[in-house]
């Protein structure tokens, strides 16, 4: 338990169907993982929205500064050639 | 119901579907009162999804055994409208939730029986009721992997933890002879393949709990007999309570729906 007396927080991921990706759908407190797996079955399962879910501690993950954001994102603003759009494409492909 | 059934006597087997569905009931309603008082929120809702699945199994055996009787009873009228002495849940269900401990301890001691009872039930000759068992087994399963979750953070917890627990085991153990004690209602439901041996259904229950609580670091408690009926229709004194409010409003706006 956390010195403030909640327990830990944890980001939740949820798995809508096979093939797709986890999607961050919300966090939540539990003590420990197995629990944040429980809570998050009950708190973001309830209507059939996954079949898988992933939990990771909030304190875990890295985020990047919103201070930084004109450095880190701003310099791609400028390469428009990174984006593919200077092809050709066949008439016969039909889903790229 | 097939010509098994039809060899049964029809109170037999409402009687004995009673039993499965008011402990369910009444075990339900006990956990709905968790609601708005649960530790944390997220508790709260996970409590509440155990009671709404207890409530749904109700449903689906309350029905039938208003089917089973044949005398137009639905299972809003067996729920809301029967007596104190009608009530054939084993008693452990009734019990006061007490503290969060005391709650998960009663849940773990039922969800294994119930565990135990229904994975062989989904053999039973009666086909109503192994379709029934085969739909809660999978509830349950996951009522206990969040209950013995809870015993085992609590008894291998903090002092304080382990100690509540410890005692509210104490305290509710006996009530779990009950479950075991088989009568002859019980006998005649497992020679005629409805419902399995109850000493078979005692003998995995100890296994599976001994292995909660040993790694719960929980001592388990000596067996001391008991003189509790719940599922002959004698309850302890919480029933009456709990009815109360359960029946209140069915009893005040006879057949109100919504």
């Amino acid at each position: 338990m956390e010195h403030n007396g909640q327990w830990p927080l944890y980001e939740v991921f949820v798995r809508a169907r096979g093939g797709l990706d986890h999607k961050h759908v919300g966090s939540l407190h539990a003590a420990d993982a197995r629990m944040a797996i429980d809570h998050a079955r009950d708190l973001y399962t309830r209507r059939l929205e996954g079949i898988s879910i992933w939990v990771v501690p909030s304190k875990d993950i890295t985020a990047s500064d919103p201070a930084e954001t004109d450095s880190l994102f701003e310099p791609a603003r400028d390469k428009i050639y990174r984006h593919p759009t200077f092809y050709d494409i066949p008439d016969e492909v039909k889903t790229l | 119901m097939s010509g098994v059934a039809a060899k049964i006597e029809a109170p037999d087997l409402f009687r004995y579907v009673l039993r499965l569905g008011d402990l369910s009931l009444v075990l339900g309603q006990r956990l709905g009162e968790w609601v708005g008082h649960s530790p944390a929120l997220e508790e709260d809702l996970g409590l509440a999804n155990i009671a709404l699945d207890m409530i749904g199994q109700a449903r689906l055996l309350l029905s039938y055994a208003g089917e089973v009787e044949g005398r137009g009873r639905g299972e809003d009228e067996i729920a809301f409208l029967r007596e104190h002495g009608d009530y054939l849940n084993p008693i452990l269900a009734e019990q006061p939730n007490g503290d969060f401990g005391q709650t998960i301890v009663r849940q773990v001691l039922i969800d294994v029986f119930q565990l135990e009872l229904y994975e062989r039930m989904t053999r039973s000759t009666d086909e109503r009721l192994a379709a029934i068992a085969a739909k809660s087994v999978k509830e349950i399963r996951y009522h206990l992997r969040y209950s013995s979750g809870w015993l085992v953070r609590l008894g291998d917890g903090t002092a304080e933890s382990h100690a509540r627990v410890q005692a509210a085991l104490e305290s509710l153990w006996s009530y779990t002879v009950e479950f075991f004690a088989e009568d002859q209602l019980d006998a005649r439901m497992a020679e005629r393949g409805v419902a399995p041996r109850l000493s078979e259904v005692q003998a995995a229950w100890a296994q599976r709990i001994d292995e909660i609580l040993t790694e719960a670091t929980l001592q388990r408690p000596r067996d001391r007999p008991h003189s509790w009926h719940g599922k002959r229709g004698q309850h302890s004194e919480h029933l009456g309570y709990l009815l109360a409010e359960m029946q209140h409003l069915q009893r005040t706006y006879p057949g109100a729906r919504w």
